[in-house]
């Protein structure tokens, strides 16, 4: 399934400090339930089909591991 | 697959991975600041001086000379950079207990003389590296590991209002206070720290952003909780606003 | 060399900075060195040398735009007396941690705390033994005339850039305040200078990795092994970098060891002793740090006393000590509070001594 928006997480860069989950108007991402290597529950796509690719994730990110990609036209 | 990057991590980030605690605003605005050193094409030309604080690190964190001063004289170090090389472009990276305690001379001098600079001013009410000592930001009542009784105004006086005070100096080109807890915000910041540089380029003189930031570590509360305590707490006793604006609106 | 010129002392050493090609200067006013700061904000904004004077707001802030400068890799100065020394002292830590260049002269006065405006030598331990925090040195001179003063001012710079290291000019306000005719240095040619572009902060055009300068490192072992670099780098200085004078010492039963303007004073005092028939020389380092203590040392073999003399309680007397090993009796006569002792007086505590 190919969406409009895409989001990538960085999730060895990750933190889990929640602040793009929180951000996100479509709760599209969410805590995945294993750890990353530093030890935290990095944040996940969940519901790809959502996202709007607003970038409210990425400016909100303090660990500049997101990235948001839209389909090329 | 055809898609094409809409946001990414700025160039002018090293990428090293940051030393802030998860949440800590300190990340969102390093990337801004990158963010606009990209956009105006700087990078090459651009130099920083880190402080003494969490961000003692940050000048290893850009793609761009960089530096790291003796707690609080950035602005110092910045205008030797400057002076000796006025052609670039020098910023200076702070904390509260940096810039608005023990370096108060030089960050009210170098705004004063107009010097060519601009600084990066991260207000989060508390001495962060050091372990949650009072700032000269420290809300009135605030607990912090030097007044654990709560923040004075009897012993410790009240919060110091730096873009109040260093709006009355008249070499500042641009100056604002800002904050990062919503992605609103963030658009805001960046615009602000834009003309923050564009100040120095155009040589109109100095400019800074007060930026209201979490320390969650500190604060003793989570990231998402931070936020909530940043709007009700900081912002009643630190207004937002443009405090100088020399800069103009961009065409 | 030029024709000689009468100049003051700070003026002197001014003009010294600028022919070896500082265009950089911050400093704070402070007496007795103001003519020196002052001739800077003169000279600086002049049309052929086109370089940069600010007053700063204090010496805190003077050492941190000397620290700023000093990462460019440009010849930088700034000037001060006793106490905007002891402000200096922790950005003098930072500079010589991020080992940046940098040429500093410290008038000094009496002391200790306001003391007063008099000639001192009372900054000795400050200078040579590392005023601030952690370990490392200064390469330190002690001029006795302002030839000498214009001469080791010049060639500071040099000094500074091949070592990456900052250089103090410790004059009492003796030397500051004297008019004496000086022969000055043709001007430097800024293409003779040491190229810094690998280190330095000017930009990396996205050319190249950025340059970080800096005396951090939160790796104990990596900061173990920039400690072992500065070390490496002090003993270089102290090998090649140690210079002395000698007055009359081939057979003199006495050595005053004095430096600096004492140095000239005691000089007098030698001739004077030599009139009376008592074999008297003098040994006057000039460089400070690093101490000659070697040829002083020889000295010990051949002579039966020292005799150290100084505008403070006796500090560098401490180091003729180290040199002399207790191979023969070190004596000490000091004058304080800005007291500059006369020949007649050195002459009489000799004689009592000997
Ligand atoms: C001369 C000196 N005094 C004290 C310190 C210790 N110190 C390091 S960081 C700091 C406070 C930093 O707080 P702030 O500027 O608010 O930055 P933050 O860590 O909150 O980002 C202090 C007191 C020091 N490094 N140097
Ligand atoms: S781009 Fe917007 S909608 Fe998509 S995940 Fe990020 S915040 Fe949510
Ligand atoms: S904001 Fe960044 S660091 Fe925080 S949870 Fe999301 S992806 Fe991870
Ligand atoms: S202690 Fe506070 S300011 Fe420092 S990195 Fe952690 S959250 Fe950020």
């Amino acid at each position: 399934m190919e969406y409009k928006n895409l989001v990538e997480i960085n999730q060895e860069r990750c933190k889990g400090c929640g602040l793009c989950i929180n951000a996100c108007p479509k709760k599209v991402l969410g805590f995945s339930e294993g750890y990353n290597a530093k030890g935290y529950h990095p944040s996940e796509v969940q519901r790809p089909e959502d996202c709007i690719g607003c970038g409210f994730c990425y400016r909100m990110c303090p660990d500049v591991c997101i990235t948001v990609k839209t389909l090329a036209k | 697959m055809p898609y094409i990057d809409k946001m990414k991590g700025p160039h002018a980030l090293s990428g090293k991975e940051f030393t802030y605690c998860p949440g800590c605003h300190h990340g969102i605005i390093h990337r801004l600041v990158a963010e606009v050193i990209d956009e105006l094409g700087i990078e090459g030309q651009t130099m920083m001086v880190a402080p003494v604080g969490c961000s003692v690190f940050a000048y290893e964190f850009f793609n761009v000379d960089g530096t790291v001063a003796a707690h609080g004289r950035a602005p110092a170090v910045a205008t030797g950079i400057k002076r000796a090389m006025p052609d670039k472009v020098v910023f200076t990276y702070q904390g509260d207990g940096d810039l608005a305690a023990i370096g108060t001379a030089e960050i009210i001098h170098a705004a004063n003389r107009g010097e060519k600079l601009t600084s990066i001013f991260v207000n989060n009410a508390i001495y962060g590296m050091t372990g949650g000592q009072m700032a000269p930001t420290t809300l009135v009542g605030m607990k912090t590991t030097t007044s654990p009784y709560g923040r004075k105004i009897e012993n410790e006086g009240q919060p110091i209002h730096v873009a109040e005070v260093i709006k009355e100096l008249r070499g500042v080109a641009y100056l604002e206070r800002t904050k990062v807890d919503t992605p609103q915000d963030v658009i805001k910041t960046k615009a602000a720290i834009k003309k923050a540089f564009m100040a120095q380029i155009n040589g109109l003189g100095f400019g800074m952003v007060e930026i209201l930031s979490t320390c969650p570590t500190n604060w003793g509360l989570s990231p998402v909780e931070s936020l909530k305590w940043l709007e009700e707490n900081m912002v009643p006793e630190f207004p937002l606003g443009v405090f100088v604006d020399k800069v103009g609106d961009a065409k | 060399m030029a024709e000689k010129v009468m100049a003051k002392g700070t003026e002197a050493i001014a003009e010294a900075a600028v022919r070896a090609g500082c265009r950089l200067y911050f400093g704070y006013p402070i007496t007795p060195q103001s003519e020196l700061t002052e001739y800077m904000a003169r000279r600086m904004p002049e049309k052929d040398i086109n370089g940069v004077f600010l007053q700063a707001e204090s010496e805190v802030a003077a050492v941190n735009m000397i620290y700023g400068a000093g990462c460019t890799g440009h010849r930088v100065m700034t000037s001060t007396s006793s106490p905007g020394f002891s402000l200096m002292q922790e950005g003098m830590s930072y500079i010589a941690g991020a080992e940046l260049p940098s040429v500093f002269v410290n008038v000094v006065r009496g002391g200790p705390g306001l003391g007063d405006i008099q000639p001192g030598q009372c900054d000795y331990f400050q200078a040579t033994k590392g005023g601030g925090h952690g370990d490392y040195r200064l390469v330190v001179y002690g001029p006795e005339s302002l030839q000498e003063a214009v001469e080791l001012t010049f060639k500071s710079f040099d000094i500074a850039d091949k070592y990456r290291t900052p250089v103090l000019i410790l004059a009492d306000g003796l030397l500051g305040q004297m008019m004496e005719p000086v022969e000055f240095p043709e001007f430097n040619d800024p293409k003779s200078f040491a190229d810094h572009s690998g280190w330095a902060m000017r930009g990396t055009d996205m050319k190249r990795k950025p340059n970080l300068v800096s005396s951090f490192n939160i790796d104990p072992n990596g900061l173990e092994e920039m400690n072992h670099r500065y070390q490496e780098k002090y003993r270089k200085i102290v090998e090649n970098e140690q210079m002395f004078e000698e007055y009359m010492t081939e057979d003199a039963d006495y050595i005053i060891v004095a430096y600096g303007t004492m140095g000239r004073i005691a000089k007098s005092v030698a001739k004077e002793a030599r009139e009376k028939g008592i074999k008297t020389g003098v040994f006057r380092p000039i460089t400070l740090w690093p101490f000659p203590y070697e040829p002083l040392a020889k000295l010990a073999d051949k002579s039966k006393m020292f005799f150290a003399v100084e505008m403070s309680a006796g500090q560098m007397v401490e180091d003729v000590r180290l040199a002399v090993n207790g191979k023969k009796p070190v004596e000490f006569y000091g004058r304080t509070g800005g007291i500059v002792p006369t020949p007649n007086e050195i002459l009489s505590k000799f004689m009592e001594l000997i």
